[in-house]
């Protein structure tokens, strides 16, 4: 007689260590190996493009600062930089220039975030902490800037709400020079661990087409091999000015595309913003950072998408102007949002804990996700 | 022990509860100290500080955390079979400490003094097992009940190498009885178990690097049997929250606690004793230098306890160091590595006894 | 790299019978305007399309036009009747590096555009939150579901809305605090 046997249906989260916030997915197994996963959103949903109608074009910012809390200078960057476009504001050159420090040293904090979560995700305590330590030295930096160390509000439509410190300069080159070689110390601590290799190469293969396909963006589509970055492909502000490589997963333990690369492609990539910054410092011109301040932000009736790298891929700010002082709707498009989407694909015959390595690499903020 | 204390008193109750609590007392300090020393020591290898506030250093923050502890409400979720749920952190304690009857603190001291020791103590740590296929089975919740066979499955399969290592040092050595092992090993380290034994000669020489593979296996199997990092995957909070403690609070947690902390120690001791002369001192007894007879066994605890907190030491730093394997590499580590090996090491230093 | 114009002539050689037409009023970016229930059709061309190639959809945005008749209710709240939703893509070819927009709307009352999901798999959410959002119903979805709001959240209220109002009470709590 055939035993009679039943799927299992796991509820994780929305409380649960590794859920990186208030996600719940409904995980159906067969013994240890998924059948399915549906991810259930929403817990942290704060009505983000509601509040958005009923604000004034600045006020917008500190709610674009809540969405993906760990990288909120990139958030603001993309929105002032769509509504500038409307308005046809052009920034100063040093605004220019502070505000590609300001992001891409953001982009290494939120990617210290993505490693260090990922290396707690598959039991390795210590990489976290030596991430965060190094990130508090980020955060240091913002505050003796702006006097915030998480939700800035610092890029304003057409400035900056503060010129940098004078010591600005030369903690950031002193912080350079520190983290370099820590980077080195976490791929020897972590990413080249035989243990940690054996968890995530060849798990949770991507490939290119079905990336490009499902909409995925930023190191997750990099790492499935394609050289895809917006700062290149589609310049915004400065970054045309500036000497980068844009790494892509070259499957070097594994296949390409497996969560090994998502995790090492953002690691090159930490490598290649410290390169931006030091470019960007060195080429740092004087001048008055709030000339172009506008009276007024009341753009012209019409809409603009405008996109930006944001750390976790293509941030979108979709905005419709009535010719009001209210944006008519603003629609962000989350990068988080639309690669968490792919989990399901990514996931079907892993284990559990294969679930938990390939959400961790996705690198997924449920602030954005739910906005 | 307990003979003697008959022998003084000529009871025979009092001589067995006297000889039954001495471990206790040295268990639960260790415990306390343990847990603080995994604070500092994951503390200080990730580059912060720990608990600082209670007491000088956070000496006392163990013991504020016991009391908290104490006072925690007891909660039982409704859906849970009480009764077993109930004796489950009991069991698993007990597996635990059933298993320091039979360890050689010193030459004076042993709980037991029985021949088949070491067989001894893998029979009762089995008991652990059905505690915590208990705790997970009863606590209905899928995370437990995942736990929990995970559990169960590791720390069987893990039992066969651990036993094929044993299994090969009783050959070697002749003897079933922890004691007359760590006799065996008597006076300088390289008497030890794992530097040849105390016979001099060719064999001893052959002999060590075969050793020294069964040493590893048997430490590895032995961390896999207490739920260690990398191979903690019963607890792997990533994925299954607390494993099969996660519906336990207060008191009955704190049992699972001690039972781990115990359990860490009873391994280490293990080993210790296999290979690293148990309780013998590597350099000679001061007591017997200044000849003070009584100081001797005194020596012994203490080499015995510093040996077995070296290896609880190693057993944090691994833990604060490394990745967790996944369920199904672990019984690849443990069926197609370990398990070859220690048979092939078996046979091995079978035949180098027979010569 | 194609400009909206372009496009706009490609796809009306290639669909005669749907009705095209350039929102040009805009700061940046020029819309192509077309039909909601022939989108996926004209999205499926634009992807395979030769020298088009939109392999990614960037973002999909529902907004209500708020451009209907606004009636004013006893109790001082405006109700919107008539007019329009709409549903703008924003479309990318990562191989040709180009980008369009597209727009497509459809009555307040009874919302209905065909589903790109099959076309672009991130459509998927991105519809689902549409619909969650503002009750446009994407025909041919496998799975429209609210995506944000509780899956138990009152039946025709949609938040996005222009005249939404906060329900009194949401599973007996209540709602405005």
């Amino acid at each position: 007689m055939a035993l009679k046997t039943e799927e299992l249906v796991l509820n994780m989260g929305p409380q649960h260590p590794s859920t990186h916030g208030v996600l719940r997915l409904e995980v159906q197994l067969e013994g240890e190996l998924v059948t399915k996963v549906t991810p259930h959103l929403g817990y942290l949903h704060r009505c983000f493009e509601k509040h958005a109608e009923a604000m004034t074009y600045p006020q917008v910012i500190p709610y674009t600062d809540r969405m993906d809390y760990l990288a909120s200078m990139y958030n603001n960057f993309g929105y002032v930089i769509g509504v500038e476009k409307m308005l046809g504001i052009q920034v100063p050159e040093r605004v220019e220039y502070i505000r590609i420090i300001m992001g891409e040293l953001q982009r290494i904090a939120s990617h210290m975030v993505a490693l260090g979560t990922y290396g707690l995700d598959i039991g390795a305590f210590t990489p976290f902490l030596y991430l965060f330590r190094d990130r508090e030295k980020i955060l240091t930096l913002f505050e003796i800037t702006c006097g915030a160390r998480l939700l800035y509000n610092y890029m304003w439509v057409g400035g900056l709400s503060h010129d940098l410190h004078p010591d600005f300069e030369r903690l950031t080159r002193e912080f350079i020079s520190y983290f370099r070689p820590n980077i080195d110390e976490l791929n020897n601590l972590l990413t080249y661990n035989k243990i940690f290799v054996e968890r995530t190469a060849n798990i949770g293969v991507l490939p290119k087409e079905t990336a490009i396909n499902y909409g995925i963006t930023g190191p997750n589509l990099r790492a499935s091999g394609l050289k895809y970055d917006l700062r290149r492909n589609d310049p915004y502000s400065i970054y045309d000015r500036f000497d980068f490589e844009i790494p892509v997963g070259e499957g070097l333990v594994g296949t390409v595309g497996d969560c090994w690369d998502r995790f090492y492609v953002r690691v090159l990539e930490m490598e290649q913003s410290l390169k931006i910054v030091e470019q960007a410092l060195n080429q740092l011109p004087e001048g008055d950072i709030n000339e172009a301040l506008p009276k007024r932000v009341k753009p012209p009736k019409g809409s603009i998408y405008q996109r930006v790298e944001n750390p976790k891929g293509e941030l979108g700010y979709f905005i419709i102007s009535d010719g009001t002082v209210n944006p008519f709707r603003v629609k962000v498009r989350a990068p988080s949002f639309v690669n968490l989407a792919i989990l399901n694909e990514l996931s079907k015959g892993h284990l559990v804990a294969d679930i938990i390595a390939i959400l961790g690499s996705l690198d997924i903020v449920l602030g954005e996700i739910d906005r | 022990m307990y003979e003697s204390l008959v022998e003084i008193t000529g009871l025979e109750i009092f001589a067995a509860f006297v000889s039954a609590a001495m471990p206790v007392a040295f268990l639960v300090p260790f415990v306390i100290i343990a847990v603080y020393l995994e604070r500092k020591v994951s503390a200080h290898m990730q580059d912060r500080l720990g608990p600082m506030r209670v007491g000088y250093h956070g000496l006392l923050q163990t013991i504020a955390d016991f009391f908290k502890l104490i006072q925690k409400e007891d909660i039982v979720a409704e859906g849970i079979d009480k009764k077993f749920f109930n004796f489950a952190p009991f069991l698993v304690f007990a597996g635990s400490y059933a298993v320091y009857a039979a360890l050689p603190f010193s030459s004076k001291y042993i709980g037991s003094e029985t021949d088949l020791g070491i067989f001894y103590i893998i029979a009762i740590s089995g008991l652990v097992v059905a505690g915590i296929l208990m705790a997970g089975w009863t606590s209905n919740n899928k995370y437990s009940l995942y736990g929990a066979m995970r559990s169960a499955a590791q720390i069987i399969s893990y039992e066969i190498p651990t036993a094929l290592v044993i299994l090969s040092i009783i050959m070697w050595t002749g003897t079933m009885s922890l004691a007359t092992m760590s006799e065996m090993q008597t006076a300088y380290f390289w008497n030890w178990n794992i530097l040849g034994g105390p016979e001099w000669g060719i064999t001893k020489f052959v002999l060590i690097p075969f050793l020294l593979v069964a040493f590893i296996i048997l430490y590895v199997s032995t961390l896999a049997e207490v739920n260690r990092t990398p191979f903690d995957m019963p607890e792997a909070e990533s994925e299954l929250v607390a494993g099969y403690h996660t519906e336990y609070s207060g008191m009955k947690f704190a049992m699972f606690f001690l039972a781990e902390y115990g359990n860490m120690f009873a391994v280490s001791a293990i080993v210790s004793v296999i290979f690293f002369g148990g309780y013998q001192s590597p350099f000679g007894y001061l007591g017997n230098t200044l000849g003070i007879e009584w100081l001797v066994p005194f020596e012994q605890v203490f080499w015995f306890a510093a040996k077995g907190i070296f290896f609880v030491f190693v057993q944090m730093w691994l833990r604060w160091t490394l990745p967790r394997v996944r369920v199904d590499q672990l019984m690849t580590i443990c069926w197609k590595y370990l398990i070859p090996y220690s048979f092939v090491n078996l046979l091995v230093i079978g035949i180098i006894t027979l010569l | 790299m194609k400009t909206a114009k372009e496009i706009l002539e490609i796809l009306q050689k290639k669909f005669p019978e749907i009705e095209f037409s350039l929102v040009e009023d805009e700061p940046s970016d020029q819309i192509i305007f077309t039909d909601a229930l022939k989108i996926h059709e004209i999205c499926e061309f634009l992807r395979d399309g030769e020298g088009l190639k939109f392999d990614t959809l960037m973002n999909l945005s529902g907004v209500d036009d708020a451009n209907g008749e606004k009636q004013t209710n006893d109790d001082g709240s405006e109700t919107i009747v008539g007019g329009t939703l709409s549903v703008y893509y924003n479309l990318d070819s990562i191989e040709l590096n180009h980008k369009t927009t597209l727009q497509v709307s459809t009555s307040r009352e009874s919302p209905k555009v065909e589903s790109v999901n099959l076309i672009w798999r991130a459509a998927d959410w991105h519809e689902r939150e549409a619909y969650d959002m503002l009750g446009i119903k994407f025909l041919n979805h496998p799975d429209l579901r609210r995506i944000l709001m509780p899956y138990d959240w009152e039946e025709g209220s949609y938040p996005l809305r222009k005249d939404y109002k906060d329900p009194e009470f949401y599973q007996g709590m209540k709602v405005p605090y």
